[in-house]
């Protein structure tokens, strides 16, 4: 048995694509996620039953159940809902949707270890409801949870693979395609783990890069 | 959906437990031997540990499942599909079960590994008398939730062709045309499976954190 790598460096250019079109699933997703986790959080500190049964349910079920089973269901109910998007942007939403999930149960754990004394303080200053949500619970909540956030965005990255089962635009779709045509099954996903394994290392130390410089502001 | 649809889903279903205990039981014994080798004080052992648990925490679970799937041949091995995806699975939980649990002996206090060798104990019976005993405790909460994390991931399995749940959903839903209807009980049957493990993982760390507060 010999290998041959020839087919996969031959085919540089679309697996440089392929990973630009990792990024941008793996970026589009984390920022949908965001949006999903800090609103999920706001509608549960407004501590009304209903809206926060929602929100916990939401939580639950995304979280429970596996993501190619979440993206296969998305694919096939957009379209039944009236939007018709190409299997790029159906990943992005499901990734966004999955990750939101998890997004709202961290950010809820960092506001939750804002001491209440602080929030009342803010009040008491003369700060509106959501000034002090803003200034007092948001910021230094996201200087808590900035290292789970970062592990959250790499399991994102990670996750983006699975998007292929619908042949959303992304390095491993690119891979099978690369591997129909040339039959080089092993060479082709061993490049791709590689590819992989750089995306995760450089993008672990650039997040780390940003959070010293984002939150290096004294603690006290 | 009728009942034949169901039963063929129930059947992956056995194959996703199936999967899972697999997966889970080799995780456990080489896990234990990863996370050993990380917390030991010879260079030559920790680092290759360190390299497994970053090679599967830095790669997506699919491509370790495409590469034994399709490397496994090519070195000797021709293992059924089952085999294949168990022998992965395994690699994958040996790695995430390992960091879990180094960081479970690092947390067992100091003191009691240098109580245990005042009392003179040998080094074996100090780790795993006195301080995997504690380590396993704490690190449960964490390792129930990496079982529920494995459970979702055999559904991958489905994308190298092997028929476990996920895969028998989408065989189902091709047939009879009702995806959203077929995804949705696939759905729930891993819902099913998992929530109750994490809702006792949960409670696990609820009742180890109220103990730690006392």
């Amino acid at each position: 048995m010999t290998l041959d790598f020839s087919v996969v460096t031959d085919a540089w250019q679309s697996l440089l694509f392929g990973t630009l079109g990792t990024l941008f699933l793996a970026f589009s997703g984390m920022i949908i996620a965001m949006v999903i986790g800090i609103a999920g959080v706001v509608i549960l500190r407004m501590q009304m039953w209903l809206p926060s049964l929602l929100v916990t349910a939401f939580v639950e079920v995304v979280r429970n159940t596996p993501f190619l089973v979440q993206i296969f269901f998305v694919f096939f109910a957009l379209p039944l809902a009236g939007i018709r998007l190409n299997p790029t942007m159906t990943a992005v939403i499901a990734l966004g949707v999955n990750g939101g999930a998890y997004a709202i149960e961290i950010i809820r754990g960092g506001v939750e270890s804002i001491p209440k004394g602080q929030t009342e303080a803010g009040l008491a200053l003369g700060l509106h409801k959501h000034e002090v949500f803003r200034l007092i619970v948001l910021t230094p909540a996201l200087r808590a949870i900035y290292p789970s956030l970062s592990s959250q965005f790499i399991l994102l990255t990670l996750t983006t693979a699975i998007c292929t089962s619908i042949s959303a635009y992304e390095l491993t779709s690119v891979g099978q395609r690369i591997e129909a045509e040339t039959f080089r099954s092993f060479e082709v996903y061993f490049t791709l783990t590689g590819i992989y394994l750089v995306i995760s290392l450089v993008t672990m130390w650039c997040l780390a890069a940003i959070g010293r410089w984002a939150f290096s502001y004294p603690q006290r | 959906m009728g009942i034949q649809e169901f039963t063929y889903l129930l059947q992956g279903l056995a194959w996703t437990l199936f999967l899972t205990a697999i997966g889970f039981a080799g995780g456990i014994f080489f896990g234990l031997v990863v996370a050993l080798m990380r917390v030991s004080p010879s260079a030559w052992l920790r680092v290759p540990a360190i390299c497994w648990i970053g090679l599967f925490q830095g790669t997506p679970l699919l491509m370790q499942l495409f590469v034994a799937y399709f490397g496994l041949p090519l070195i000797g091995f021709d293992l059924p599909a089952w085999g294949a995806v168990s022998v992965a699975l395994t690699a994958h939980a040996s790695a995430f079960l390992g960091e879990i649990w180094r960081g479970a002996i690092q947390a067992v206090p100091k003191g009691q590994s240098e109580a245990a060798q005042a009392l003179g104990l040998h080094g074996v019976s100090r780790m795993f008398d006195v301080v995997l005993p504690q380590a396993f405790k704490l690190s449960l909460p964490a390792t129930v939730g990496f079982l529920v994390q494995l459970l979702k991931g055999t559904s991958l399995a489905a994308i190298v062709g092997f028929i476990e749940l996920a895969r028998a959903g989408t065989i189902v839903s091709n047939q009879i045309y009702r995806p959203l209807l077929v995804f949705g009980v696939v759905g729930a049957m891993y819902f099913a499976m998992c929530w109750p493990l994490s809702l006792w993982g949960r409670t696990l760390e609820r009742r180890m954190a109220a103990g730690q507060a006392k």
